[in-house]
């Protein structure tokens, strides 16, 4: 495999000229947005990696004339903060990114669903939101954004159960189909988009889809941001190009002594030392909305894997009962196979549990509660047992 | 217990008494008296016409909309995997000493709460705390005392 290796890139937190990157997207007919986003290859960057052109051709299609953009800012991942600084450093990108979708797909407002773990950066992005309306006045362009804020529930950052957020509910998962492109908040077409998305699109419009071609690899275009946190001498928040291997990433990152790597946080993967060469991070290899976490020799994999059940058991919004009763369950599971209560085989029917949620569970939560469990449990055994 | 007086129909009145205005109606009310007491939720539902259920049902989902008795400045400390290795048990230790209360638990005089809570964004400036909405990052015990200190003062 062709491999580009570890390059640190400066595209997101480049400062722009707005007003010229979006009258050039005026200018432009729908088709002609969503063709540069088609070419460009860009995956959705909160973690799932749907085409993001691609959603907006299914919105832009629809009759309806009121349609929505909205803006996932629900960062809750755990050892994910990149959108945080993101919209703390250049949040009139990301404003910037959301006017060029509603002309993509045909939509007069736009919403910003911002974690209530993030209130406190409030003032500044109002203040900043309101001197990117009066630039699209000035431009002429008809296109309205407000806030909503979140309370504290991870769940929320899977899209429809933010729609429902939105809409004074719990926020529990819809149903899919039909999606948000045919019927999101409000029950409208809506396309609904991360944080580093939005500002990768301001991107593409003003260099152009070709240029940004050149970043990355054939499945993992471009460049993403990178949350780097645990055993790290440098934690912090790095934009590097796509398509470099574990081992490169710890190289950089690692304190000598990395045993192992969660790509993409408690919903993600652990990658082991011994699969840190072959291991791509991309859509080819392990995705990631951005979460590395580094951990040393010095770190008990079962308290991490002990940790992450932890937190899906606390945050499982109960809804449908694989999830809501399987958390739980490998929750008490881990702990029974630590005390020595049963034997350790049972960890094998565990992962069976955990095949099941992957497949009956109603939403992302439940489904990839999985991932991080089977790679933990497999890769460090004798840590979860003795 | 606390008194809204005219604080949700003020809210009301701001964020319109549509269904969809019952978040920031809710947040508002949190943001000025820290939890929903019953009487605060039964004045929500009657402002927007809708059950009291209704309002029950969607504060109790959001850790953030506490439905029990909360102090002034809530404290929360995160307890996700790199908090939690970058000693966040001493910073808790610490904070549970400094106030006599355990985690989950509030200060009689009803100026504190300390609970623990699920990933903040400041995995790479661990271990963190939120006070109400201020987050306060890096944290060792001395500088957590400082903290507190300040709001004792406030």
């Amino acid at each position: 495999m062709k491999n580009k290796g570890l390059t640190k890139v400066d595209l997101i937190f480049e400062k722009v000229d707005l007003k010229e990157v979006l009258t050039k997207a005026i200018k432009m007919s729908s088709d002609e947005i969503i063709q540069q986003v088609l070419l460009s290859g860009l995956k959705g960057r909160g973690g799932a990696g749907f085409p993001t052109g691609l959603k907006w051709k299914y919105a832009s299609v629809e009759k309806e004339p009121d349609k929505y953009i909205v803006c996932n800012a629900d960062e809750g991942e755990p050892g994910t903060f990149k959108d945080r600084e993101i919209l703390d450093r250049v949040s009139y990108k990301v404003y910037g990114g959301m006017a060029i979708a509603s002309k993509a797909i045909g939509a007069k407002y736009g919403i910003v669903y911002l974690r209530g773990e993030y209130r406190f950066l409030l003032p500044q992005l109002m203040k900043e939101l309101e001197s990117f309306h009066k630039t699209i006045d000035e431009l002429g362009y008809n296109f309205r954004i407000r806030y909503c804020l979140g309370s504290g529930a991870y769940i929320c950052g899977e899209e429809s159960a933010l729609f429902e957020s939105i809409q004074g509910e719990r926020g529990e998962p819809r149903n899919k189909p039909p999606y948000p492109t045919s019927s999101g908040v409000f029950f409208k077409p809506t396309s609904i988009n991360n944080v580093e998305t939005l500002v990768t699109v301001m991107m593409i419009i003003q260099h152009g889809a070709e240029t940004y071609n050149q970043l990355g690899t054939k499945d993992s275009r471009g460049s993403k941001v990178f949350s780097v946190s645990g055993d790290t001498p440098t934690p912090g928040i790095f934009e590097l190009e796509l398509g470099m291997s574990v081992q490169q990433f710890v190289n950089e990152f690692g304190d000598g002594d990395t045993k192992a790597v969660q790509i993409g946080g408690a919903s993600g993967f652990c990658v082991p030392r011994k699969k840190f060469n072959e291991t791509v991070i991309g859509f080819e290899g392990v995705p990631t909305g951005g979460s590395m976490k580094l951990f040393n020799s010095s770190r008990s994999m079962y308290n991490v894997l002990h940790n992450y059940l932890d937190f899906f058991a606390e945050e499982s919004c109960g809804q449908c009962t694989p999830c809501r009763i399987g958390t739980q369950q490998l929750l008490k599971g881990v702990q029974k196979v630590k005390k020595g209560e049963v034997k350790s085989t049972y960890l094998n029917e565990m992962v069976k549990l955990a095949d099941t949620m992957k497949i009956a569970s109603k939403c992302g939560l439940g489904q990839s509660v999985g991932n991080a469990f089977r790679t933990i449990v497999e890769n460090f055994k004798e840590e979860i047992i003795y | 217990m606390y008194q809204a007086g005219n604080l949700v129909k003020k809210l009301a009145e701001k964020h319109g008494r549509s269904r969809h205005s019952l978040m920031p109606i809710l947040q508002g009310i949190v943001e000025k008296h820290n939890y929903l007491t019953d009487e605060v939720m039964v004045e929500v539902a009657k402002e927007l016409e809708i059950s009291a259920a209704d309002v029950y049902g969607t504060a109790s989902f959001y850790t953030f909309l506490d439905t029990q008795v909360r102090g002034k400045y809530i404290i929360r400390i995160c307890k996700t995997i790199t908090c939690s290795m970058k000693g966040k048990n001493d910073i808790i230790q610490t904070i549970e000493d400094m106030l006599k209360i355990k985690v989950g638990e509030t200060t009689s005089d009803k100026l504190f709460s300390l609970i623990e809570t699920n990933c903040i964004g400041w995995c790479h400036k661990a271990p963190a705390i939120l006070i109400n909405e201020v987050p306060y990052t890096e944290l060792t015990s001395e500088k957590v005392v400082e903290i507190i200190k300040g709001y004792m003062q406030k």
